[in-house]
C-alpha cells in the first residue's frame, strides 16, 4: 500500500515537472520564434499591411473634416516637453540661430508651378491661426501646447502644385546622426498627403504658448499636424518639397523614423 | 484523439462516466485564435510600454507624478530596479525596472523583462507592427464571437445565469473558496461565478480595453470632438487600457488555475474536441443516511 502510494505520488511529481518543463519549453520556443519572425521580411510586410488598413479606415471614419480636440488655456503644460533633436549643430543652422533667424528663408518648391520663398517675416505677415492642442509621443505620453503658426493649405495654393504631386515633404536642418563625415545624409525629414496638408489645424508653427518657438522645439519653424503621432510634427523645417512619390528619397520610406521601421501612417 | 487513453491514472476514468459535445466549432477555433491574439497583444503591448514606463490620469502626462512608474537606479549596493505606485517605492530588482539582458547576461534597465515582451529586445517600431496586425484579428474575431453567441443563442442558454442560479450565488462562493467543483448534471451548465466571470471578460473588460486602445489614436480623438474626455483624457486611456489588459491576465491566471484544477485533461481536450467527461456524482459524499 505504501509502496503504491510513494509511486503515485513520484508519478505525480514526475508529471508536474514534465508540465512545467513543457510550459517553460513552448515559452521559450514562442518567444524564439516571435524574435525570429520579426527579422523576417516577408512576415513584417504582412504585420505592416496592418498600416495601410489603420489608415484607410480612419479616413472612413475620420474623414478631412474630422477636427482634433482644443483646448482652453487652462490646459496648457507649463513646460512643452521637448523630445528628439534638443538644439541642431548642423553649420547652416547654427548660424541661423545666431542671427536670430532673420536671414531664414523657406523654400518650398518640388511639383509646383510657382516655386517661393519665405522669410519669418512674410510667414508672420500671412493669416494665422493659433490653436491649443494635444501633442502625443509615439513613445505614449501627451503634452498640450498653444501653437500659432500659417496654415499650409493656403501656401500650397500660392505655389500651385502641379497634378502629380501626391506628397509634402519636409526637409529639416538637424542631422539626426551627427555631423557625417562621409557625407551620409541623416537631416529629419517627414512627409504627409494632401489629406492632412489641406486639413485646418495643419499649421507651420513660429510660437509655442505665445513667445517665440524655442530652438528645443523646433524654432524657427514647425509642423503641426494634429491627428498624427509627434514624430510626423517636423521640427526646424528648412524646406518644403512637393513629391509624387518618395520611394527614391533616402532611405525611401517617406521620413527619418519610418526609414528606422515605424509606420509612414502616424495616426495611431 | 482520446488523451485520457494514455492517461496513466485510473482514478479519472473511473470518474468519467458520460460524455457531452459541450463546445462547439466556431467556439472552440474563436477561443484559440484570441488566446494567440491576446498573448501577443499583452506581451508587444508591454513593449510598447516599456519606451514609456509610466502612466498618468488626466489628458496629458504630468511627468513629474506619474501614479505608477517604473525605472532603474545606481545605488552603492549596485543598480536596482524599482516599481513607483503612488510615491511609494518597491524594489522589483529582476523582473520589473532591472532585469538581466539574455544576450549578455548583465542587468539591464527596462521596465518589463524580456521574457514579457514581443520582441524580446526595446524595439518599439516592430512591437507597434506585431501590436496593430494582432488588435485588428482580435476585433474582427471578437466581432464575430459576439455575433455567434447572440445568434447561436450560446449567450442566452449558456452564459446569461438564471434567477436561481444567481440567488444561490453565495453556495457556489463557498464551493469555489473549497476547491469544490459542480458533477453530474450541475457540471454539464457553467457555474454562476464562471458565466459572471465571462460576462464581464465579453461585455466589459475586452470592450474596455478595444476603446482605451482606440482612444489612443490621435485620428480616432477627431471621430467626435473631444469623445475622449469621456474617459478622463488620452492618459487616463492609457492608464485604463493598461489595467484592463492586466485585468484579462488576472482572468487568464485564474481561467488557466481552475482547468487545472477541474482536470486539465478533459478541459484540454473539450476545447480542441468539443467533448467533455461528465464527473461524476459525489454520491459518497454527498448521501444522506
Amino acid at each position: 500500500m505504501k509502496k503504491t502510494f510513494t509511486l503515485m505520488r513520484a508519478r505525480q511529481r514526475d508529471r508536474r515537472q514534465l508540465l512545467r518543463g513543457a510550459v517553460a519549453a513552448a515559452g521559450s520556443a514562442m518567444l524564439a520564434g516571435c524574435d525570429r519572425l520579426s527579422q523576417n521580411e516577408a512576415f513584417v510586410d504582412t504585420l505592416k499591411s496592418a498600416q495601410q488598413l489603420n489608415r484607410a479606415a480612419q479616413k472612413i471614419v475620420a474623414p478631412r473634416p474630422a477636427m482634433a480636440q482644443e483646448f482652453g488655456p487652462a490646459d496648457v503644460a507649463q513646460t512643452f516637453r521637448s523630445n528628439g533633436t534638443l538644439n541642431p549643430g548642423d553649420a547652416d543652422y547654427v548660424a541661423l540661430r545666431d542671427g536670430g533667424f532673420s536671414g531664414y528663408k523657406l523654400s518650398v518648391g518640388g511639383l509646383v508651378a510657382k516655386p517661393a520663398e519665405f522669410t519669418l517675416e512674410q510667414l508672420k505677415a500671412m493669416p494665422s491661426r493659433t490653436q491649443i492642442t494635444r501633442h502625443d509621443c509615439v513613445e505614449g505620453w501627451s503634452c498640450i501646447g498653444k501653437w500659432k503658426g500659417v496654415q499650409l493649405g493656403p501656401i500650397l495654393d500660392l505655389v500651385q502644385p502641379t497634378p502629380e504631386a501626391k506628397f509634402v515633404l519636409f526637409r529639416c536642418f538637424d542631422s539626426m546622426e551627427g555631423p557625417s563625415l562621409d557625407g551620409r545624409d541623416s537631416r529629419y525629414y517627414e512627409s504627409i498627403d494632401f489629406d492632412d496638408a489641406h486639413h485646418v489645424q495643419t499649421i507651420l508653427a513660429y510660437e509655442l504658448n505665445d513667445k517665440p518657438l524655442p530652438v528645443s522645439n523646433g524654432a524657427p519653424l514647425r509642423c503641426r499636424v494634429e491627428r498624427q503621432l509627434g514624430y510626423k510634427q517636423a521640427k526646424y523645417i528648412r524646406a518644403i518639397e512637393l513629391v509624387e512619390s518618395f520611394a527614391a528619397i533616402r532611405g525611401g520610406k517617406g521620413g527619418y523614423w519610418e526609414d528606422e521601421g515605424y509606420s509612414w501612417y502616424g495616426g495611431i | 484523439m482520446d488523451i485520457e487513453a494514455t492517461l496513466p491514472s485510473p482514478a479519472v476514468d473511473a470518474r468519467a462516466s458520460r460524455r457531452i459535445y459541450r463546445h462547439r466549432l466556431p467556439v472552440r477555433l474563436m477561443h484559440w485564435i484570441n488566446v494567440v491574439c491576446l498573448t501577443v497583444l499583452l506581451m508587444s503591448g508591454l513593449n510598447i510600454f516599456n519606451a514609456h514606463p509610466a502612466l498618468y490620469w488626466g489628458q496629458e502626462s504630468t511627468f513629474a507624478q506619474p501614479w505608477i512608474s517604473f525605472g532603474a537606479r545606481n545605488t552603492a549596493a549596485g543598480p536596482v530596479g524599482y516599481t513607483r505606485i503612488a510615491g511609494h517605492e518597491f524594489d522589483t530588482t529582476g523582473v520589473l525596472g532591472l532585469s538581466t539582458s539574455p544576450s549578455n547576461g548583465q542587468p539591464m534597465a527596462r521596465a518589463f523583462p524580456w521574457w514579457a515582451t514581443i520582441p524580446g529586445g526595446q524595439w518599439l517600431a516592430m512591437a507597434r507592427h506585431w501590436h496593430f496586425f494582432f488588435a485588428w484579428i482580435f476585433v474582427i474575431n471578437g466581432v464575430l464571437y459576439l455575433l455567434y453567441t447572440i445568434i447561436s443563442k450560446h449567450l442566452k442558454r449558456d452564459l446569461v445565469p438564471t434567477r436561481d442560479e444567481l440567488r444561490n450565488i453565495g453556495r457556489s462562493v463557498i464551493d469555489h473558496l473549497k476547491f469544490k467543483h459542480p458533477t453530474g448534471d450541475a457540471a454539464t451548465r457553467y457555474n454562476v461565478l464562471q458565466s459572471l466571470a465571462y460576462l464581464i471578460v465579453i461585455f466589459g473588460l475586452l470592450p474596455l480595453v478595444v476603446i482605451c486602445g482606440l482612444a489612443m489614436s490621435p485620428r480616432i480623438d477627431a471621430v467626435f470632438t473631444g469623445w475622449v474626455a469621456l474617459l478622463g483624457g488620452r492618459q487616463s486611456a492609457r492608464t485604463l487600457h493598461f489595467l484592463a489588459a492586466f485585468g484579462l491576465l488576472l482572468f487568464v491566471v485564474v481561467h488557466v488555475a481552475e482547468v487545472f484544477i477541474a482536470g486539465v485533461w478533459n478541459e484540454m481536450r473539450s476545447m480542441i474536441t468539443g467533448w467533455y467527461a461528465v464527473p461524476e456524482e459525489r454520491v459518497t459524499q454527498e448521501a444522506k443516511p
